[in-house]
């Protein structure tokens, strides 16, 4: 059984630029798997080579063990591809288009107009189906187009950066979407600027810099690599502050951090506490209390370990335009 | 989102790689039942397509028809077979450019090339949407010129024959549009582009004037422009006279350029990448 992506040693440059350079992907089928990294690190790149819109310059790349390159055209039939720009026809109706899609993809008439009302019904879409598209918010157009990538149930599909420039709500339904896909046991590409959404969605990921994969595994291993949990006590009273230092220090033999404006006190979670037992034994030394909170390290720690920069500061350019511009603008 | 519980999985859709005439087809149908929609959705585009033939009507019958020697004849009569083949180009070669150099910066050009469906077909039912466009275009511009008093002379048969020689005409010149519009950067220099040429190549022909004024040489060209043997064909057609070896030249002129811009404008598209 081949994995669902198999990509080795890819590589595209777009003039001097080299987009990718050498990368590695595995996908096994049914998962979903994250390809994180900041504006021009070659995530839509990779997925325009994997949905056969561009030609790879060097490597190989398979979908289910079809090459990309030597048979196109079966690779086209079961994938499905939502872009980072909601790609629908806005003269037409939603149902127009998603019936449209199902023809193009050789779904009968009666299917694709089956179809086509039960995406449209799960897509929460039904009262708006027979409007033209121009009048959908961009939230609704985001989701008609995820639906008409779903028209003729593709075993993979690339979401390329979904939920950017969506709300909240928005943004939670096509997460929610996607956890519906892979229950079904629908492969998933997707690739994010959001850490959180990575987190949320993906079951691993590749973290890419500069076409090049740079850190990979679940995000638990990622966040493990970067270190364990921290704990943040506050304190209501500043005259605690130097004996609750003192008690986690022992308890946990690292140095705990104090900041006496927030009355905050810091510590890793190391193997000699966990949080019930650090609490009480502050309680028992008649420490105060405000607020517990315990920090997970996130994948902008990640990034930040691996690379050394952080990623969130070279997302500003979003919606700059193509992945492979800016490639140099903020480096270091 | 609703509840509704739904095998996504169930009933994939066939793996089928190629297919035969009959889905190239059915893909040509969808391409072309879109671009009619979108016509039918805009109909503002086709009245300000209306605009020019018809500003060109009144103009050169009533500001520039007296001042031109036609040999005899009313003028209406004369201009109107060079209407029908300017607009005719119009809308085809700018409409095409344009429309298409538009759609090549959308995300659904991308969603299309994604998908099994036939490459040829996307230009193909651009084109085809064009004949129809043309049709009504034509159907309310041969209105206008019956006011201004243009008849067909020649009966029915060689007035239809005429028609369906100038939607041919049109439809080849659309081949061309859209090869420009896939070459060009960006909808701007479209916009440019697609018009640009148009107005010498149709007022550097029989369309509006006798070409017996101009010097030699633009005589010479003129002469062998497509655009007069699509304008003699079908005055002949219209009017009466030998319309035989014009009506040849037209349909050579069309075949020509559907032979060499549907091929060059299907690869291009194919390997283009927004």
């Amino acid at each position: 059984m081949p994995a669902a992506i198999e990509v080795a040693g890819l590589c595209k440059s777009f003039g001097s630029v080299m987009a990718l350079d050498h990368l590695e992907l595995t996908v096994p089928e049914g998962t979903v798997h994250g390809l994180l990294g900041p504006n021009g690190a070659g995530k839509t790149t990779t997925v325009r080579l994997l949905s056969t819109l561009i030609s790879p310059d060097d490597g190989t790349a398979e979908v289910f063990g079809i090459d990309v390159r030597s048979d196109p055209r079966r690779v086209r039939s079961i994938i499905g591809l939502t872009g980072q720009y909601a790609a629908v026809d806005q003269l037409l109706t939603g149902r127009e288009n998603l019936h449209m899609i199902g023809r193009l993809f050789r779904l009968s008439k009666s299917d694709s107009r089956a179809r086509a009302s039960e995406l449209l019904e799960r897509f929460d879409l039904g009262q708006a189906a027979d409007r033209q598209t121009k009048t959908y918010s961009g939230g609704m157009r985001r989701r008609l187009d995820l639906a008409a990538s779903l028209m003729a149930r593709p075993r993979l599909i690339f979401l390329d950066e979904p939920t950017t420039g969506l709300d909240p709500r928005s943004r939670m339904a096509v997460w929610q979407m996607v956890r519906e896909l892979v229950a079904e046991g629908t492969t998933v590409l997707l690739t994010t600027q959001y850490l959180e959404e990575a987190d949320q969605l993906a079951d691993s990921l590749s973290v890419i810099d500069q076409g090049r994969v740079i850190a990979g595994g679940t995000p638990d291993e990622l966040k493990a690599q970067v270190g364990q949990d921290w704990v943040g006590i506050t304190l209501i009273d500043g005259a605690a502050l130097e004996e609750t230092t003192r008690l986690l220090r022992e308890r946990l033999g690292t140095e705990p951090v104090a900041d006496p404006e927030t009355l905050v006190v810091h510590a890793p979670l190391a193997d000699g506490g966990t949080l019930p037992d650090l609490l009480h034994l502050l309680k028992g030394s008649g420490v105060a209390i405000a607020n517990v909170a315990v920090r997970r390290p996130t994948l902008d720690d990640v990034f930040l370990a691996v690379t050394g920069r952080s990623a969130e500061h070279r997302t500003d350019q979003r919606n700059s335009g193509k992945d492979t511009n800016g490639k140099d603008t903020e480096r270091s | 989102m609703t509840s509704t519980a739904l095998t996504l999985r169930s009933g994939r859709a066939d793996t089928k790689p190629h297919g035969g005439v009959s889905w190239w087809l059915s893909d040509v149908w969808e391409m072309t039942l879109r671009n009619i929609r979108h016509t039918l959705r805009s109909p503002e585009l086709v009245s300000f397509s209306l605009l020019q033939p018809v500003m060109f009507i009144l103009l050169f019958t009533y500001v520039f028809g007296g001042a031109i020697n036609i040999g005899g004849g009313r003028y209406a009569q004369f201009l109107l077979p060079g209407i029908f083949v300017q607009m005719a180009l119009y809308g085809s070669a700018a409409g095409t450019t344009i429309g298409i150099a538009t759609e090549m910066r959308e995300g659904l050009m991308d969603r299309f090339r994604s998908m099994p469906m036939s490459r040829s077909a996307v230009l193909v039912g651009r084109t085809v949407s064009e004949i129809f466009r043309n049709a009504v275009t034509v159907a309310v511009t041969v209105l206008i010129g019956l006011l201004v008093g243009f008849r067909f002379l020649n009966g029915f048969l060689p007035a239809l024959g005429g028609m369906l020689l100038l939607l041919l005409f049109g439809y080849a010149v659309s081949w061309f549009g859209a090869f420009i519009g896939l070459s060009v950067p960006n909808a701007e220099a479209a916009q440019a582009a697609g018009a640009v040429w148009i107005f010498p190549f149709t007022l550097i022909s029989s369309a509006f004037v006798p070409t017996g004024t101009m010097p030699g040489w633009l005589q010479a060209y003129a002469a062998h422009s497509p655009m007069t043997a699509a304008v003699n064909a079908l005055r002949a057609l219209f009017s009466g006279g030998p319309a035989g070896s014009y009506v040849l030249q037209t349909v050579a002129w069309s075949i020509g350029l559907i032979v060499v811009f549907a091929p060059l404008s299907v690869r291009k598209y194919a390997a283009s990448s927004r």
